[in-house]
C-alpha cells in the first residue's frame, strides 16, 4: 500500500489541455486549488491548438470565436497574458460562381432584392430575441431531473419565464421553430436560394445535420450567438469575430501558469484510478500514476466514461445512454499553402468568410452521400485564409487557405488512402469555379477527415462538439441525465469538456461551469 | 353397440399444445396428462398439473416428483471478463462464487430495482451459465458493454431440464447408477458420465431446486432426454415417482420462501407504473445487497435505501384461521380503516399446517399489527373476515434433509 499522503499530490488532475480543460483548471487554482493539467499532445488547445502543417506553414482547425464572451476574457485575465479582445469582426460572402455574390454582415445583406432585405432584418431581430432568451442559460449549470432540488426548480422556472417573455406569439414560434429543419425555416423568410444555403450554413455546421433533417439547426445557431466580442448575443452568421486562435490558447496557457497551475506535456492518461468506489488519481499510458481525490476530464463524454473510467464502474443503464451519443463528425478540414494569393473571381477583399455552397439542395445532396459512406461529388465549404490577419502563419509573399467542408463521412465504404485523395481533387474542382488558377498556387496541402481529426485532436468521432449538439444531447440531457451537471456517478471524476453542457465551441463555459461544481463538491 | 363415443386416452388429447415448443420430455408427460392443463412457459407447453394438483405437491415432501424446467432461459457467459461482467451485474459478489457451485442472484437497474432473478452456475474461472424465468438476452448484453472478453450465448433451447424434487430424489438417483451425486452440497453442481453403466454422454447434476425439499435438478443434452426420463421412471413405483405441474410447484416454493417474478415482484423492465418495480431490501433479500465488492448496477441507489429503509418489505406471514389469504388487501386494524398493503401469494399449507402468506407491507407500518382481509365462499355465499397476521423470518418449510449430506436413503 503506498503512502498516499505522500503520493498525493494535487487537489485536482484536468486531463486534457483544450480550452475547457485549461480553463476549469484556471479557476481551481484561482481558488487556491494545486492543480495538474495532463495533456497527451505536446502542445495544448485541443482543436484549437496552432500547428504546422507544412514546413513553415501553420494553422489552426478554429478560425473564429463566435461564442467567446467578454467577461470569461476578463476573469480568465486573458488581455495582461496577450489576448487582445479588439478583435476583428468580418462579414460574410455567399460566393456566386457568376460573381454576383452576396455579402451578409450584423444587419444587412446586400446583393438580393429588397423584399429579402427586409425579410433579413425580420429574421435577425427575431434570432436577436431568441438568442437573448437563451442568453443566461449556456453558462448556468442545467437543472437536474433526477434528485433535483429547490436550485433546479428555479432554473426550470427561470427558463419557462425568459419563454414566456418573448410574448404570447413569439414564444409558440419559439416552441415550434426550435426543431424546425434549416430549409423549411429559410424558405419561410427568403426567396434568394443562395442566401438560404448561406444562412444556413451556421445553423447546420459542425452536426451531423443538413438542411433537410430536423432536430436542432435552430439551437445549434443559437449556441453559435451565446459569446459578445461582436455584440451582445446577436445573431451571429454575418458578422464573425475572428481570432488569431493561437494567441487565445498561449494566453490561456500564461494565465493558468501564472497561478501556479503545472501543465505537463506528452502525457497521454490511459484511466482513472479508483478505489473503494472513489477517483484516487490517473494512471498515464508510461505507467506513472498521479494522485488526487478530483480528476476532471477534457475528453469527449465516451472516451472519458468508456476508456478513462472504464463501464465496469458505472450503473447498466447510464452506461447505455453515454454508449448511445450520437458523436460522428461529417467536418473535413483543408489547408493549403499557397505561393500567391489566389483570385476569387469578383471578391476584391478576402478578408472575410467565403462560403461554397450554391443551394441547400446542394448541401443536401453532399450530405446524403456522406449519410451513405460515401464522399459528395460536390463538396460545400467554408473558406478562410487566416494568413491574411496573421502574417506570422507563412514565409511572406506566402498564404495559407483553410476551409471547412462538408459533408464527409467517418465511416466510408471503401479505404481513405484512395478516397482522400478523390476528395482533395473534388475539393480543388469546387474552388477552381470561384478561384481559377487556384490549384496551380498550392504548394503543400492537409487534408484533414473526420477519422484523422478523432487521431490528430484525441476527439471521438472527429465531432467539433465531442458529441452531436442537438435538442436530445442538450442542457438537461448534455451528455445525457445523471451527469449533465459536469458531476457523474462515480464520486471525484467530472466531464469539463465540450460534450458537457452548454456544447462545442470555443466558448469556455463548460470549464467554466465544471470548475465551479468540482469546487462546491469540495 | 356400435355408435358408443369412444373414451380419448390423455395421449390422445393433446390439441391444446398445437403451436408451443415440445419440450424433448414433452412426448412422456403427454401420455401421463389426463388433465390436459398446459400453459405457454417461454413458448414451451407447460403442465400446470397431470391428475390432481394437490395429490403431486406430496411427491415433493413423501416420495419425489419430476418437473420439467426446459423451458428456463439458459444463458451460458464465457470469458476472461465473464466473472467481472457479471460482478457489475449482480448484487453479490461473483468473484467469491466457488467453480462447480451455483449462487442464486438478482440483477437491478440504475434505481436498485429488481430486473429479474435467477441462478449463476459456475463452471470454471471463466465458465458461467445463468437460468432464469425469463429471456434476459438484452439486459446481459447491455450490462457487457465495455467488457471486451466476454461472450454471451444463449442456450435455452440447447439443453432439457428436469427437476427431481423430494425426499427420495438422492435415492432414485444412487438406483440409477448416479450414486455420486450423494457428495454434492447444497448448491453445487457436478458432471457425471450418462448412462452411468454405458455412458454416451454427460449429464449436469445440481443440487439446486424450487421447492425448499431436497432435491436435484438434472440437465442433459436433448438427444439422452428420454433416455433420462425411462431410466427414472423404470424405477418410479419403488420410489414413488411422478410427474407434477406448476400448481404443485408453486404450493411447495410458497412453502420454502422462495419469490417468483410478476407475482411477489414486478420485474423493473416491465412494470409500467413508477414505483412499482422492487428493490432487493423489499423482497426480504438485505442478505443478497454486497457493498463490500466492486462497482455493480444500482449500488448508489441501493445504498442510498439501505440508509433510509425500504419504501415497503415482502413479509412471510402466519395467517390466523385456514382461510388462504389469496389476494387479501392488508390492514395496520381489524376493521379495515388503515390500509397497509396486499398478499401476494398465500396457500393453506400442507406440509406446516399452517395458513400461510407473503404480503408486501409499506415501510412505516412493519412494526404493528397486520389483518388480513379475506373473502371465503361456502355454499356459493362469500363472506368477509380480518384475520391477524404474525410475522415469520424463516422459511415456512426447511427440513433437515433438505442440506444434508450426503442425503439420507429415505
Amino acid at each position: 500500500m503506498p503512502n498516499t499522503t505522500q503520493q498525493l499530490q494535487y487537489d485536482a488532475i484536468v486531463v486534457g489541455a483544450g480550452h475547457n480543460g485549461l480553463i476549469c483548471a484556471h479557476q481551481l487554482a484561482k481558488k487556491g486549488k494545486k492543480v495538474l493539467v495532463l495533456e497527451a499532445e505536446p502542445e495544448a488547445g485541443g482543436l484549437a491548438k496552432g500547428y504546422e502543417f507544412s514546413p513553415s506553414f501553420f494553422t489552426s482547425a478554429v478560425h473564429t470565436l463566435p461564442q467567446l464572451s467578454k467577461k470569461l476574457i476578463s476573469s480568465l485575465q486573458l488581455e495582461q497574458h496577450g489576448f487582445s479582445t479588439k478583435q476583428q469582426v468580418i462579414p460574410t460572402l455567399a460566393l456566386n460562381d457568376n460573381g454576383q455574390h452576396i455579402s451578409i454582415s450584423k444587419n444587412t445583406v446586400d446583393g438580393v432584392s429588397e423584399k429579402d432585405q427586409k425579410s433579413f432584418q425580420e429574421f435577425t431581430e427575431l434570432m436577436n430575441q431568441f438568442s437573448k432568451t437563451m442568453g443566461p442559460f449556456w453558462h448556468k449549470n442545467p437543472p437536474r431531473i433526477e434528485d433535483r432540488d429547490v436550485s433546479d426548480l428555479f432554473t426550470f422556472a427561470q427558463f419557462g419565464w425568459n419563454v414566456r417573455r418573448l410574448g404570447k406569439e413569439k414564444m409558440a414560434e419559439f416552441t415550434r421553430v426550435m426543431a424546425l429543419p434549416s430549409q423549411d425555416l429559410m424558405d419561410e423568410f427568403f426567396h434568394n436560394p443562395l442566401l438560404k444555403a448561406a444562412l444556413s450554413w451556421d445553423f447546420l455546421v459542425g452536426n451531423k445535420l443538413a438542411p433537410r433533417s430536423p432536430n436542432n439547426a435552430v439551437l445549434n445557431q443559437l449556441l453559435r450567438n451565446a459569446g459578445d466580442l461582436s455584440g451582445k448575443q446577436v445573431y451571429n452568421t454575418g458578422a464573425m469575430p475572428v481570432a488569431q486562435v493561437g494567441q487565445f490558447i498561449n494566453a490561456l496557457v500564461k494565465s493558468c501558469e501564472s497561478l501556479g497551475v503545472s501543465i505537463q506535456y506528452n502525457a497521454r492518461v490511459e484511466s482513472v484510478l479508483v478505489s473503494e468506489h472513489k477517483v484516487t488519481g490517473v494512471r498515464l499510458a508510461d505507467g506513472r500514476e498521479m494522485l488526487a481525490s478530483k480528476v476532471i476530464s477534457n475528453l469527449d463524454p465516451k472516451t472519458s466514461f468508456q476508456k478513462l473510467l472504464g463501464q465496469q464502474h458505472l450503473d447498466i443503464q447510464f452506461s447505455h445512454r453515454i454508449n448511445r451519443i450520437r458523436d460522428r463528425g461529417m467536418v473535413a478540414t483543408v489547408n493549403l499553402a499557397l505561393n500567391g494569393l489566389p483570385k476569387f473571381n469578383g471578391v476584391t477583399d478576402l478578408n472575410q468568410r467565403l462560403l461554397i455552397a450554391p443551394t441547400m439542395s446542394d448541401m443536401e445532396t453532399a450530405f446524403d452521400s456522406a449519410k451513405y459512406g460515401e464522399l459528395p461529388e460536390h463538396p460545400v465549404m467554408e473558406v478562410m485564409i487566416p494568413s491574411l490577419r496573421d502574417e506570422t502563419l507563412c514565409p511572406a509573399g506566402h498564404y495559407v487557405l483553410s476551409a471547412q467542408v462538408m459533408y464527409v463521412p467517418y465511416e466510408l465504404k471503401g479505404s481513405w488512402e484512395t478516397a482522400k485523395p478523390k476528395l482533395l481533387a473534388s475539393i480543388m474542382a469546387m474552388l477552381e469555379r470561384y478561384a481559377p488558377g487556384i490549384s496551380e498556387q498550392v504548394i503543400a496541402s492537409e487534408l484533414l477527415t473526420p477519422k484523422d481529426i478523432e487521431t490528430k485532436f484525441n476527439v471521438r468521432g472527429g465531432h467539433w462538439h465531442h458529441g452531436e449538439f442537438c435538442i436530445d444531447q442538450w442542457w438537461v440531457n448534455r451528455p445525457t441525465y445523471g451527469t449533465n451537471r459536469y458531476s457523474t456517478p462515480m464520486p471525484g471524476f467530472f466531464l469539463c469538456g465540450a460534450g458537457a453542457h452548454p456544447g462545442g465551441g470555443i466558448m469556455g463555459a463548460a470549464g467554466l461551469n465544471a470548475a465551479r461544481e468540482v469546487l462546491k463538491n469540495d | 353397440m356400435t355408435n358408443q363415443t369412444p373414451i380419448k386416452l390423455a395421449k390422445d388429447i393433446n390439441s391444446v399444445t398445437e403451436g408451443l415448443l415440445k419440450s424433448p420430455f414433452y412426448v412422456r408427460q403427454v401420455e401421463m396428462n389426463w388433465a390436459q392443463a398446459w400453459f405457454n412457459w417461454n413458448g414451451y407447453a407447460q403442465a400446470s398439473y397431470f391428475k390432481d394438483p394437490y395429490v403431486e405437491y406430496f411427491l415433493t415432501r413423501n416420495t419425489c416428483g419430476v418437473y420439467d424446467v426446459t423451458g428456463m432461459c439458459k444463458y451460458r457467459i464465457r470469458g476472461k471478463d465473464a466473472e467481472a461482467m457479471l460482478n457489475r451485474m449482480v448484487t453479490r459478489d461473483v468473484s467469491k462464487q466457488g467453480i462447480n457451485k451455483v449462487a442464486y442472484n438478482v440483477w437491478c437497474t440504475d434505481k436498485g430495482r429488481i430486473v429479474d432473478d435467477g441462478t449463476i452456475f459456475r463452471f470454471s474461472q471463466d465458465d458461467f451459465r445463468i437460468y432464469c424465468a425469463e429471456p434476459n438476452m438484452d439486459w446481459f448484453t447491455l450490462a457487457s458493454a465495455g467488457f471486451e472478453n466476454v461472450s454471451i450465448v444463449e442456450e435455452s433451447h440447447d439443453i432439457a431440464g428436469l427437476a427431481l424434487q423430494g425426499p427420495t430424489s438422492c435415492a432414485l438417483l444412487r438406483a440409477i447408477g448416479l450414486g455420486a451425486v450423494e457428495n454434492l452440497k447444497h448448491m453445487e453442481l457436478g458432471h457425471f458420465p450418462f448412462p452411468a453403466d454405458n455412458p454416451q454422454g454427460e449429464i449436469m447434476i445440481s443440487r439446486t431446486g424450487f421447492t425448499g425439499d431436497l432435491g436435484y435438478e438434472l440437465w442433459i443434452e436433448n438427444d439422452l432426454a428420454l433416455t433420462l426420463w425411462d431410466a427414472l421412471f423404470a424405477k418410479a413405483n419403488l420410489y414413488g415417482l411422478r410427474p407434477f405441474g406448476d400448481e404443485s410447484l408453486d404450493m411447495a416454493r410458497i412453502e420454502a420462501g422462495f419469490i417468483l417474478p410478476e407475482v411477489d415482484f414486478h420485474g423493473a423492465q416491465h412494470a409500467v407504473m413508477l414505483n412499482h418495480d422492487h428493490s432487493p431490501f423489499e423482497m426480504g433479500l438485505d442478505w443478497m445487497v454486497n457493498f463490500k465488492k466492486p462497482h455493480f448496477s444500482g449500488r448508489a441507489a441501493l445504498l442510498k435505501e439501505k440508509e433510509e429503509g425500504p419504501a415497503r418489505k415482502l413479509l412471510k406471514l402466519d395467517v390466523a384461521g385456514e382461510k388462504p389469504a389469496n389476494n387479501a388487501i392488508l390492514y395496520a386494524d381489524k376493521k379495515g380503516k388503515t390500509p397497509i398493503g396486499y398478499v401476494t401469494s398465500a396457500l393453506n399449507s400442507p406440509a406446516t399446517k399452517a395458513n400461510i402468506a407473503y404480503g408486501l407491507v409499506e415501510g412505516k407500518y412493519l412494526n404493528g399489527s397486520i389483518y388480513a382481509e379475506i373473502y371465503y365462499q361456502k355454499d356459493l355465499r362469500w363472506y368477509q373476515k380480518f384475520a391477524i397476521c404474525e410475522i415469520k423470518t424463516k422459511p415456512f418449510w426447511a427440513p433437515k434433509r433438505a442440506k444434508q449430506t450426503p442425503p439420507g436413503n429415505h
